[in-house]
């Protein structure tokens, strides 16, 4: 797949730019996840950032994105705020979600962003129902459902690309393939050829790449959105990539073989790029201050969720529901 | 005796009853090299194989049905869920199938699996790792519900589930996996199911909760024993079937009752051991349980949440005012 991207060396900067941002994201959500500033569970999505900028470069504003739980990185490239996903890792106030939700359920309604998502493949069949309303408002959005490869053994995948089929719905099925699930290597408990033949076996069209690759993503989401949007019904890109680091951040990844992770950076999409800016027009220097603004970029989100104020308790009790709503500490009801 | 973890002790549980029965084994997610969230399947892999320690592809609902199906054709698994949150994708199976097959079919059939399934805050794990929907299976027919609450109950009552012919929906506490208390490995008895254990001896008052609940229960009952008030506290350990004989016995000599649990109040299990006790007793009841919320993220949002010793020393002291 070739990409109109060779042509543009500003808007591969600007993309490497978004990739940087989510890479620095994620080491920093690590980092203070260790040091106790972040509890609960991080997923980082260090490795992987070639897919989501790849493709939510291609989407619109309006077009609606669901994730999983390694939502970080989608949630960034489909343009929610760092400082705001940052504060919200922090739990405190400003978060996307006021922290409510924390890192697994990072949303930003105003971008498309519906919700990353503790539940494994439950992002699939929320896809079908968006873009069913889509269908029933008559916009031309489009729906993106990321989801890994070990979610696609789960029912909600097969029941998704047989009715956003049946329907010919305007969804496009990004599986995210790393090849392993948690501690488990997704080839042995899954039958088959897997994703893409499980899509096709629908007559959900479906395209293998390599995710790592920014150019690839890029030129292959540029056709397969431009067709979706104009009535080709679902499609699926299974992008393949590799997790660099643990499961989530506390994992030290020890069922790897020796030597794996390290011989995967060679192909890891930071590198490549940058590879391919060098010797495209960026000088090394430009390169570097552009990392060293980002970097500081978000220093500064860490540090300003560091000084944010907690939530007040009360607003524990606040947005469950409007009809039977429990009642708010210390106000009247 | 040998001191360990509510993880190793369920552990410790489930490694025997595998040795002594060959029909008992487990399936889920990340049961081999992970050996479970918290190290309760761990090297289980290597000592009985990957035919009793299966590990699945992320698919819930058939972790279940396959439970089902393997319950109904001789053997005794264990399905491993990780959290009670991720086993609502398979409620159907628990629910429709295993619950209800002796039944349906007309006492042919019998379903000897476990359904283990963790509830619980474990701490800025949000909305949908944190739940306790305990009482939820307790309205189901043909369920039996188990919450153990300490390292040697984690032991035995697993012990119990394992043998027992009905489907069992075992909710480990997450909060629970590191605390640590003294096993007896030389007793390889079970804890028969539907047993409560007193805590604590009192006069003044009974406080019924289980699991991570009853650690909170106990340190409120310190305060107030501070205070001269000497409150009763039962763990009630089993949901389903219930100890009621206990619960009376206990509130027939204190004469008032106090349920406690980290789930939402709304429907909870306190409001049912708190109605029996009142129709049977007539003796002041009341209850405390988490607001009607979902569990949020932040510290202060989530201890927000929480029902914490003070909240539990002030409603005692309002009910015996
Ligand atoms: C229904 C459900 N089952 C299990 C889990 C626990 N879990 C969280 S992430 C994960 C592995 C997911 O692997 P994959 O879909 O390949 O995504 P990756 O983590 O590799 O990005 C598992 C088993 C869950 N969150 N939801």
């Amino acid at each position: 797949m070739t990409s109109n991207l060779a042509n543009e060396p500003a808007r591969v900067a600007a993309m490497f730019r978004k990739m940087l941002v989510i890479r620095a994201f994620e080491e920093a959500a690590g980092e203070n996840f260790f040091v106790g500033h972040v509890r609960g569970s991080v997923h980082q999505y260090i490795g992987e950032e070639s897919i989501a900028v790849g493709i939510c470069e291609n989407l619109r504003d309006d077009d609606y994105l669901t994730s999983n739980h390694r939502g970080h990185g989608h949630s960034i490239a489909k343009g929610a705020d760092p400082r705001a996903m940052m504060l919200e890792l922090f739990g405190k106030v400003g978060g996307t979600s006021d922290g409510k939700g924390g890192s697994m359920h990072i949303a930003d309604f105003s971008v498309g962003m519906l919700g990353a998502n503790g539940v494994i493949a439950d992002g699939c069949t929320i896809s079908v129902g968006a873009a069913q309303a889509v269908k029933l408002l008559g916009q031309d959005r489009i729906v993106v459902n990321f989801i890994g490869d070990g979610g696609i053994n789960r029912g909600p995948f097969m029941e998704a690309l047989n009715w956003a089929k049946v329907y010919e719905l305007p969804v496009l099925f990004v599986c995210e393939n790393n090849q392993i699930a948690a501690t488990t290597t997704t080839r042995l408990v899954t039958a088959g050829e897997g994703i893409a033949k499980r899509a096709e076996s629908f007559d959900v069209p479906a395209v293998t790449i390599d995710g790592n690759d920014l150019f690839t993503v890029d030129g292959t989401a540029a056709r397969v959105i431009s067709e979706i949007r104009n009535g080709s019904g679902p499609q699926l890109i299974q992008a393949m990539t590799y997790r660099l680091r643990g499961h989530f951040a506390h994992d030290d990844a020890g069922y790897r073989e020796a030597g794996e992770a390290e011989a995967a950076l060679a192909h890891e999409p930071i590198r490549r790029t940058e590879a391919w800016l060098l010797e495209n027009g960026l000088s090394q220097d430009e390169l570097d201050g552009m990392r060293d603004e980002v970097t500081a970029e978000i220093a500064g989100y860490v540090e300003d969720a560091k000084q944010a104020d907690w939530p007040d308790p009360s607003l524990a009790f606040t947005d469950v529901q409007d009809v039977g709503a429990p009642a708010i500490p210390g106000v009247a009801s | 005796m040998s001191e360990m973890t509510y993880a190793q002790a369920a552990r410790l549980g489930l490694q025997e009853e595998m040795r002594r029965d060959p029909t008992v084994w487990a399936l889920g997610e990340d049961l081999g090299y992970e050996g479970g969230m918290a190290g309760q399947y761990s090297d289980l892999q290597a000592e009985f194989g990957d035919n009793r320690i299966v590990d699945t592809p992320i698919s819930e609902s058939t972790i279940m049905g396959a439970a089902v199906g393997a319950a109904l054709a001789g053997t005794r698994p264990i399905a491993e869920l990780r959290f009670s949150d991720f086993a609502m994708c398979a409620v159907d199976e628990l629910v429709n199938q295993a619950a209800k097959a002796r039944y349906m079919f007309g006492g042919q059939a019998r379903v000897p699996m476990v359904a283990r399934m963790p509830i619980g805050i474990r701490g800025g794990i949000a909305a949908q790792h944190s739940q306790s929907p305990e009482a939820w299976y307790t309205h189901v027919p043909g369920l039996v519900v188990v919450t153990p609450g300490t390292p040697a109950e984690n032991r035995g009552l697993l012990k119990a589930a394992i043998r027992c012919d009905d489907p069992v929906v075992y909710m480990e506490h997450k909060g629970l996996w590191g605390m640590t208390g003294e096993v007896d490995e030389s007793d390889q008895s079970e804890i028969p199911l539907g047993t409560a254990r007193t805590v604590r001896d009192g006069r003044d008052i009974t406080i019924v909760s289980w699991a991570a609940q009853v650690g909170v229960a106990s340190e409120a009952a310190e305060v107030l024993a501070g205070e001269g008030v000497v409150a009763e506290v039962v763990d009630l350990r089993t949901l389903w079937p219930w100890d009621r004989e206990t619960v009376m016995a206990s509130v027939a000599k204190t004469g008032k009752l106090l349920v406690v649990h980290e789930a939402v109040r709304v429907g909870g299990f306190g409001g049912e051991v708190a109605a029996e006790v009142a129709e049977e007793l007539g003796v002041p009841v009341a209850r405390l349980g988490g607001e009607r919320i979902p569990i949020p993220f932040s510290i202060p949002l989530e201890e927000a949440y929480k029902i914490k010793a003070d909240r539990i020393v002030a409603r005692v002291k309002e009910m015996l005012a």
